[in-house]
């Protein structure tokens, strides 16, 4: 088992590891080594490491219950609130680098096209679980807590499904994000039977 | 139009035909003459839209999912794709069918330069510099029967070098259509090569259609087939989703797309500050071709 020290530790190297596709992208960019579309490859990078971090984040409950340690539960949170971040930057370079702030033409698309709807409402829904992440609002809100943080559960299902509308013709890709997130869940259904 | 960035590396052959052509080509087309070199009739989408998209972008950013879905596939894999020998047949309702070989076809009609945007369906736009001449100079070849109302386009069929088509993804041999008079309109070109040189094979070599007010995937590419038919043909993308592509596929700020805008493009090329821009009804050709849907509702015939 690892110290407290050590766990300390640990949680500093996540952090910054979790930082690197942030720094890849940048990096990127700086060295002008984005393709002929630069915005969709950050739309496209930025979005799918929000679904990285969405697979990681619900990755934690059954690891817990597969090696019977609790320290995978330590990092659930800082996972978590990479989804947001991530998913912020990815809706920032759609509104601002993408839509240069155009609300009209965003109102627009997110009315009339259902991937961007149900996007958007993914990136909302975050945001009570953002705000409810700290120590004190878990004490505040016992057994609601736990509730309220099973919206994770409707958000990766939206990501996965936004992921899976937009794309064209070959579905591979979502597909294999949409089987592993039902597959994390399902552990879920499984464990509250018993 | 700024300075033609491959004045340098173009032969002067070449070069000087291209001068030809566009005073031809501006006595023929009103919107674009030679004094102006202007692609659109609207000021401001020129100002956005006059610089060629680079040589490099146009070779190596490509929709051609027979060789691969990614935008970088049709480069990567396509390099060993062989076109030599290359039969192109003309069949269906005309007098009589022939056959006819790409370098037949070449040396026949002469290319001439044609610089065209071209607005592909996913929200993005390149001003490419195309070598070709139009359809109508091979159709008129032959004499085609008076209930002929289309024309279908098959593309190549060749798994084995076509690693795409080892999977489903559209229904193979991709499949385009136009309607006669569409086809028959001057700007609907047979492309032969483009920036002067060749066509790339990622671009649809050996020969490929280009239809300049048509999302891009209307415009099929490395053609075996052309076929006159007398009912609307069933194209690829129709099958594969009929309720996202209509046959008729103009350019169409107006309509829009279940998944991209249409009411605005990026210009390939541009950086992370360079604005997106307004999208033009017939991708700005209106001018040409909007007699050709005079009285027809374009939001039902998409």
């Amino acid at each position: 088992m690892l110290t407290k020290n050590n766990q300390k530790y640990l949680k500093v190297i996540i952090f910054i590891l979790s930082l690197i596709p942030i720094f890849f992208i940048i990096y990127k960019i700086i060295t002008n080594q984005l393709g002929p579309e630069p915005i969709k490859d950050i739309t496209h990078h930025t979005g799918k490491w929000t679904l990285y971090f969405i697979v990681i984040t619900l990755a934690m409950t059954p690891l817990k219950k597969i090696t019977k340690l609790n320290i995978w539960i330590n990092y659930r949170r800082m996972f978590g609130l990479f989804i947001f971040f991530y998913a912020s930057v990815h809706l920032m370079t759609y509104v601002g680098l993408d839509y240069r702030f155009d609300f009209i033409s965003i109102g627009d698309d997110i009315i009339k096209k259902k991937y961007i709807f149900i996007g958007f409402s993914a990136w909302v829904l975050l945001i009570p679980l953002v705000i409810t992440s700290n120590k004190r609002m878990i004490k505040a809100l016992k057994d609601k807590w736990k509730k309220l943080h099973r919206l994770i559960y409707l958000i990766s299902l939206f990501g996965a499904i936004h992921y899976l509308w937009l794309v064209k013709r070959d579905l591979t890709e979502p597909l294999i994000f949409l089987t592993i997130i039902l597959i994390l869940l399902t552990f879920r259904f499984k464990f509250k039977s018993n | 139009m700024k300075n033609y960035k491959y004045s340098d590396i173009t032969p002067e052959k070449i070069y000087s035909k291209r001068r030809n052509f566009v005073k031809s080509f501006g006595l023929g087309l009103g919107s674009l003459t030679l004094s102006s070199m202007s692609l659109l009739n609207n000021a401001h989408a020129l100002k956005n839209n006059s610089e060629l998209t680079s040589y490099k972008d146009i070779t190596t950013y490509n929709n051609y999912y027979e060789f691969g879905t990614a935008k970088g596939d049709p480069y990567k894999n396509s390099q060993e794709f062989k076109i030599k020998p290359w039969n192109i047949s003309i069949e269906g309702e005309v007098e009589r069918p022939i056959n006819l070989s790409a370098n037949e076809i070449l040396s026949l009609y002469p290319s001439e330069e044609r610089i065209y945007k071209l607005r592909c369906v996913e929200g993005w736009s390149m001003v490419i510099p195309w070598m070709g001449f139009s359809l109508s100079k091979l159709l008129n070849k032959i004499s085609i029967k008076n209930d002929a109302k289309f024309v279908e386009f098959e593309s190549v069929y060749d798994p084995e070098q076509m690693k795409g088509q080892r999977y489903p993804v559209l229904n193979w041999p991709y499949r385009e259509g136009l309607r006669i008079d569409e086809a028959m309109h001057p700007l609907t070109t047979v492309v032969t090569g483009l920036y002067g040189k060749t066509l790339p094979n990622q671009n649809g070599a050996p020969l490929r259609i280009f239809v300049p007010w048509k999302y891009g995937f209307k415009s099929a590419k490395a053609i075996v087939k052309i076929k006159l038919v007398k009912k609307m043909p069933t194209t690829s993308w129709m099958k594969a989703s009929p309720r996202e592509y209509g046959f008729y596929s103009n350019v169409n700020p107006n309509v829009s797309h279940p998944r991209w805008s249409q009411a605005s493009e990026r210009v390939i090329g541009g950086n992370l500050l360079s604005p997106r821009v307004e999208t033009q009804m017939f991708n700005g050709y209106g001018d040409d071709v909007a007699n050709l849907y005079s009285g027809m509702d374009l939001k039902k015939y998409f």
